[in-house]
């Protein structure tokens, strides 16, 4: 597994008997290969979220990373899990035993998410996930392989729902998408409803994916007389959701608790102008995301990035460093001290700025509430988020001590 | 209030036009489907592609021609038939003579072909395809606001599938292609070009698919995804209202769009899986379908 094509080709350049060679001998001649694995959603609802653009900008990450690599090299390869956890768990499981990888990156679906968890603490791999939000990943379900980077549940129930709460939506109907992500998602921002003395009048979970008609839910929420519509789903299912309650006049006050730029641009701003939500990254909000975006599009010129892709850049910048600060023997041998060395050094890129990753797994980052500019404010393509509230990695996340993770309190 | 089994009257007659709305598309994917496999004995598993390639065409006409709903009613079905025609006569035809499975395999592969280029162009948020002036706003019911371009949507929907209905059991030329099903020889001993008759045929179940999609595209946005989150319950309606049966798919369609917006308000987890229980009881009971003959 160990002998890659270019070892051979060096060995046989040299001039040595292949047949005859030890391994190890080979190995020692050319500089070890690590994998990055982005998996995510490639070809349904969570494409444009995460998809190629993750992967393009885990390849940024590697190439401008190539002149400080310390005895090794990295590749980035690619794989669709189509938002099923069994498939997402039978191509981490290839990719580890059998292809070579060594970080499992992106992996967006809570539910696929975890059940990758799962296989890289067994398999002793590192996982740096990205694009899902249960906050169960660094909770009740957390890992000493794995780093939830860029956001989760509670965040988004904190940030976006608080903020609606703030401003009186004190009675809630969900809207929820039936698997991991959506329940963990609704519960998170119930708690906080309940703890501002709010109340929730009910919700639809419906069937994710393959639901695109949200009109009945939509009928529900209306008359249960609740003020807020609370959206308990993310990417074409988010979109549906909220153009069809404009089509059907919804009097409500609408909180997509899950939305990304890209959901923002195919609504278009004159449906989505007004709308709060939350990103802890945002293309035009200084020089350093400014610089990195401009560095990315060409890969990517359709699909400015968010926070998902984001993570996948900041998140292989960091597992690099890692592989630095450990060496190359230390990091094949275990993937849960390459995680460790993650976890140990301050986090600094353009995405996210500083940073850190705590001992439970959480990236520990600003977080920011955003509004979505009405179509006359903004100024040009993708100019779409007015900055309202940033929040200090200290406010913004779980406190470690609530999060309920088991390998924390051994 | 009126309340029957525990719910009120109005919120149930609310579902109940809501279903309508997705039963109606249901009711014309699945009546192409049928007149297709009726006539050829292809199991057209390229139809969601084309349903999407209907509301594709759609908003690519308005967006770079600046062509509207109305005339893309027209226009979108012909290009996308047109479309159907070269596959018909350059792959489809040349597997008549091989089992189901092949023709089903051929419209799967192209289905993800298609899917797959217009997921690459389009990306998957959807392209937003805005309501004809003419029928936007709502309708007020009674017991709920209704949008008034879901109403037009069953309506037009019931007109189409009642009058392809009629073409096909009323008319002469329907009486050509119903024999042309039960006995090609003999009808093409009669003088009647049978292969082109077939070509036309799939055209024309092609253009009803590209008909839904361009109905489709101000409900649900321009999805590259949009057939195949609907191609499978098509299936299904087919395969309940009996494969082949005009009338059966029709009056199935929109029975299904009914019973799944009842679902979706007294229990919605299962609204996703209620058209299958139905359909693994119909095959139960009745193994050709609800309107199927026995063979």
């Amino acid at each position: 597994m160990e002998i890659s094509r270019r070892s051979l080709l060096n060995t046989v350049a040299t001039g040595a008997a292949v047949s005859a060679l030890p391994i190890g001998r080979a190995r020692a001649q050319a500089k070890p290969v690590f994998k990055i694995g982005v998996m995510n959603d490639q070809s349904g609802p969570y494409r444009d979220t995460g998809g190629l653009t993750s992967v393009a900008c885990a390849k940024l990450a590697v190439a401008e990373f190539a002149s400080l690599m310390q005895g090794y090299t990295v590749e980035v390869i690619s794989a669709d899990h189509q938002n099923k956890p069994d498939v997402g768990a039978g191509i981490a499981r290839q990719w580890y035993d059998q292809d070579g990888v060594d970080l499992v990156l992106d992996v967006p679906n809570s539910g696929v998410a975890l059940a990758v968890a799962g296989v890289a603490k067994e398999k002793n791999k590192a996982y740096v996930n990205s694009g899902a939000a249960s906050s169960d990943i660094t909770g009740a379900q957390c890992s000493p392989n794995t780093v939830h980077w860029t956001y989760d549940t509670w965040i988004l129930a904190q940030s976006t729902g608080g903020a609606t709460v703030k401003a009186g939506g004190d009675t809630w109907y969900f809207i929820t998408a039936d698997y991991a992500f959506g329940k963990k998602l609704e519960s998170d921002t119930t708690a906080l409803i309940k703890a501002a003395k709010g109340s929730v009048k009910g919700s639809s979970t419906y069937p994710f994916p393959g639901t695109t008609d949200f009109s009945s839910f939509l009928l529900q929420a209306q008359s249960s007389g609740a003020k807020v519509l609370g959206l308990a789903n993310a990417g074409g299912d988010t979109i549906n959701s909220i153009k069809q309650a404009k089509e059907f006049g919804l009097t409500m006050d609408i909180a997509a608790l899950l939305m990304f730029i890209s959901d923002v641009h195919a609504l278009g701003l004159d449906v989505a102008g007004g709308l709060h939500l939350t990103e802890s990254f945002y293309w035009d909000l200084n020089d350093r995301t400014r610089a990195f975006t401009k560095r990315i599009l060409p890969s990517t010129p359709k699909n400015y990035p968010n926070m998902d892709h984001a993570g996948c850049y900041a998140g292989s910048l960091h597992f690099m460093k890692a592989l630095n600060s450990i060496g190359p023997a230390a990091a094949k041998a275990s993937g849960r001290a390459i995680i460790d060395a993650m976890k140990a050094l301050p986090t600094d890129d353009d995405c996210f700025g500083k940073g850190s990753i705590r001992a439970d797994g959480r990236g520990m980052f600003n977080s920011y509430l955003f509004q979505v500019k009405k179509p006359a404010e903004s100024k040009g393509p993708w100019d779409y988020y007015k900055l309202i509230q940033t929040s200090e990695p200290a406010q913004a996340w779980r406190p470690l001590a609530d999060g309920g993770c088991a390998f924390i309190k051994s | 209030m009126l309340m029957v089994l525990g719910y009120n009257i109005g919120p149930l007659l609310a579902q109940s036009v809501l279903g309508m709305v997705n039963g109606a598309f249901y009711a014309l994917l699945s009546l192409g489907l049928a007149v297709i496999f009726g006539l050829l004995n292809i199991i057209n598993f390229a139809h969601g592609a084309l349903y999407m390639l209907g509301a594709v065409v759609s908003w690519w006409l308005l967006t770079y021609l600046g062509i509207g709903y109305w005339p893309s009613l027209v226009i979108a079905p012909i290009l996308v038939g047109a479309f159907g025609v070269v596959l018909e006569r350059t792959m489809i035809s040349k597997l008549y003579k091989l089992d189901h499975l092949y023709g089903l395999l051929l419209t799967f592969g192209i289905a993800l072909i298609v899917e797959g280029l217009a997921r690459n162009e389009f990306g998957s948020s959807g392209l937003p395809y805005a309501v004809p002036a003419a029928l936007r706003g709502a309708t007020k019911l009674g017991f709920m606001i209704m949008p008034t371009y879901r109403l037009w949507v069953v309506v037009a929907s019931f007109v189409i599938c009642m009058s392809t209905w009629i073409v096909l059991e009323k008319t002469s030329i329907g009486a050509t292609l119903r024999a042309a099903t039960e006995n090609a020889a003999l009808v093409q001993a009669f003088g009647v070009n049978v292969p082109r008759l077939v070509t036309l045929t799939y055209g024309s179940g092609v253009a009803l698919a590209a008909l839904a999609g361009v109905m489709a595209a101000p409900v649900y946005s321009v999805n590259p995804n949009m057939g195949s989150d609907v191609i499978i319950v098509v299936f299904a309606v087919v395969v309940i209202g009996g494969m082949g049966s005009i009338l059966g798919s029709i009056l199935t369609g929109f029975s299904l769009g009914l019973l799944e917006g009842f679902t979706k308000f007294i229990y919605p987890e299962a609204s996703g899986v209620v058209v299958f229980v139905l359909m693994i009881a119909v095959l139960l009971t009745r193994p050709a379908g609800l309107f199927g003959k026995a063979s």
